[in-house]
């Protein structure tokens, strides 16, 4: 009834209605999202030393651009990611791994020779030989890999989370 | 503020007229099998939202379409779950439609004015049966593959025109990658969009001329 402090049937029928339907609702779009969110949620990582060859076949003061791959599963297919590493040898022994990523938005970047620095091809970003920005959009310098030399052979240490 | 909102929202869409035209209609006396229609259309939106999710993991090819499900099956939270529904809803949607027109015929209910509506309805029921049909093929197991065999081989029994009917549903003399992406396109842009037109059709009938009268023992 109108006016009446009591819930009328149609109000008392209305909310149970909506009630159920709020529940409904959130028992079926909860796990929606997150079947549709989930390979955000699941993350693989990934840690190793890859071997990058003899550090004697790097020539000093000269970035050589440096190859390997890797592969993980994603979802019910083997991926494989080939990656680029700018090896710098500065000296005898000192040695500067570099990741060819751009720090802007991840295009790969290139060395010229000519200019003495790297240059993202993306958004003309360009870095130095020690991967410090010179000029472009690029916040930060060039990622670099920790290195190690065993018994000659030059390693990076890979890591993805 | 949210009246003045519905105010302004009515007074371009009409809101409140639609209303009343469309759920708040004057109904002869029913029971519950005058419900199948819109359990019908449940179905059919539940079944579209379902096979919307599904599209997001499934993968229409020879080399992926069994890996893919397996995926949703197995790994994807609650896959499981989206998969079911769109599996059983699918049994459930043929069986309803089909109880649904078993229920016009027994009620007489699709006499004059209503006789197109029947006529779509029929429409309806063929392209619901198209779904199963061609989504029958999708998980590409052993299943799939001889059912559609055997499905697209009745096809080829049409007198002169069978053979050209056969390639067409097979896209080529035998199953293969062809197959499975034409009957995925079938499955989810070409039978849903005459389906959804169709059922717009229907639905527009219905409220056009109303619901029909149960016969009394005159008639």
């Amino acid at each position: 009834m109108a006016g009446s402090e009591h819930l009328s049937r149609r109000e008392f029928i209305l909310g149970i209605t909506a009630a159920v339907g709020a529940f409904i609702t959130a028992a079926i779009g909860l796990p929606a999202l997150d079947y549709l969110i989930a390979p955000a949620l699941t993350g693989t990582s990934s840690d190793a030393w890859i071997p990058l060859g003899k550090l004697d076949g790097f020539e000093v003061g000269k970035p050589i651009l440096s190859t390997f791959t890797r592969s993980k599963v994603n979802g019910w297919e083997k991926t494989v990611n080939s990656y680029g590493v700018f090896v710098l040898r500065k000296s005898q022994s000192e040695v500067v791994a570099f990741s060819n990523v751009c720090t802007h938005l991840g295009c790969r970047v290139n060395w010229q020779a000519d200019k003495s620095q790297y240059i993202c091809p993306c958004h003309d970003g360009h870095f130095n030989i020690d991967g410090q920005v010179v000029a472009g959009p690029p916040p930060r310098p060039l990622d670099t890999y920790a290195t190690k030399v065993e018994n000659g052979i030059l390693s990076i240490h890979f890591q993805e989370s | 503020m949210f009246k003045k909102l519905f105010a302004w929202l009515d007074e371009h869409l009409g809101l409140n007229d639609l209303y009343k035209a469309v759920l708040d209609r004057p109904e002869p006396k029913g029971n519950w099998w005058n419900t199948l229609g819109s359990a019908s259309l449940f179905l059919f939106v539940m079944q579209a939202v379902t096979g919307i999710f599904l599209t997001v993991y499934y993968t229409p090819s020879p080399d992926h379409a069994y890996d893919s499900i397996q995926y949703i099956m197995n790994v994807v939270p609650y896959g499981w779950l989206i998969r079911g529904i769109h599996h059983w809803g699918a049994t459930l949607m043929v069986l309803v439609v089909f109880i649904h027109m078993i229920r016009v015929f027994v009620t007489a209910s699709y006499k004059y004015p209503r006789e197109l509506t029947w006529m779509v309805g029929v429409g309806l029921l063929i392209m619901t049966l198209g779904m199963g049909f061609t989504g029958y093929l999708l998980p590409w197991d052993q299943k799939a593959y001889w059912a559609t065999t055997v499905g697209t081989s009745i096809a080829g029994t049409v007198p002169w025109a069978g053979p050209i009917i056969e390639k067409a549903l097979r896209g080529g003399p035998e199953l293969s990658a062809l197959t499975l992406s034409r009957f995925f396109a079938a499955h989810i842009w070409m039978i849903p969009a005459l389906l959804g037109g169709a059922i717009g059709i229907h639905l527009y009938l219905i409220i056009k001329h109303g619901e029909s009268q149960f016969p009394e023992k005159q008639d």
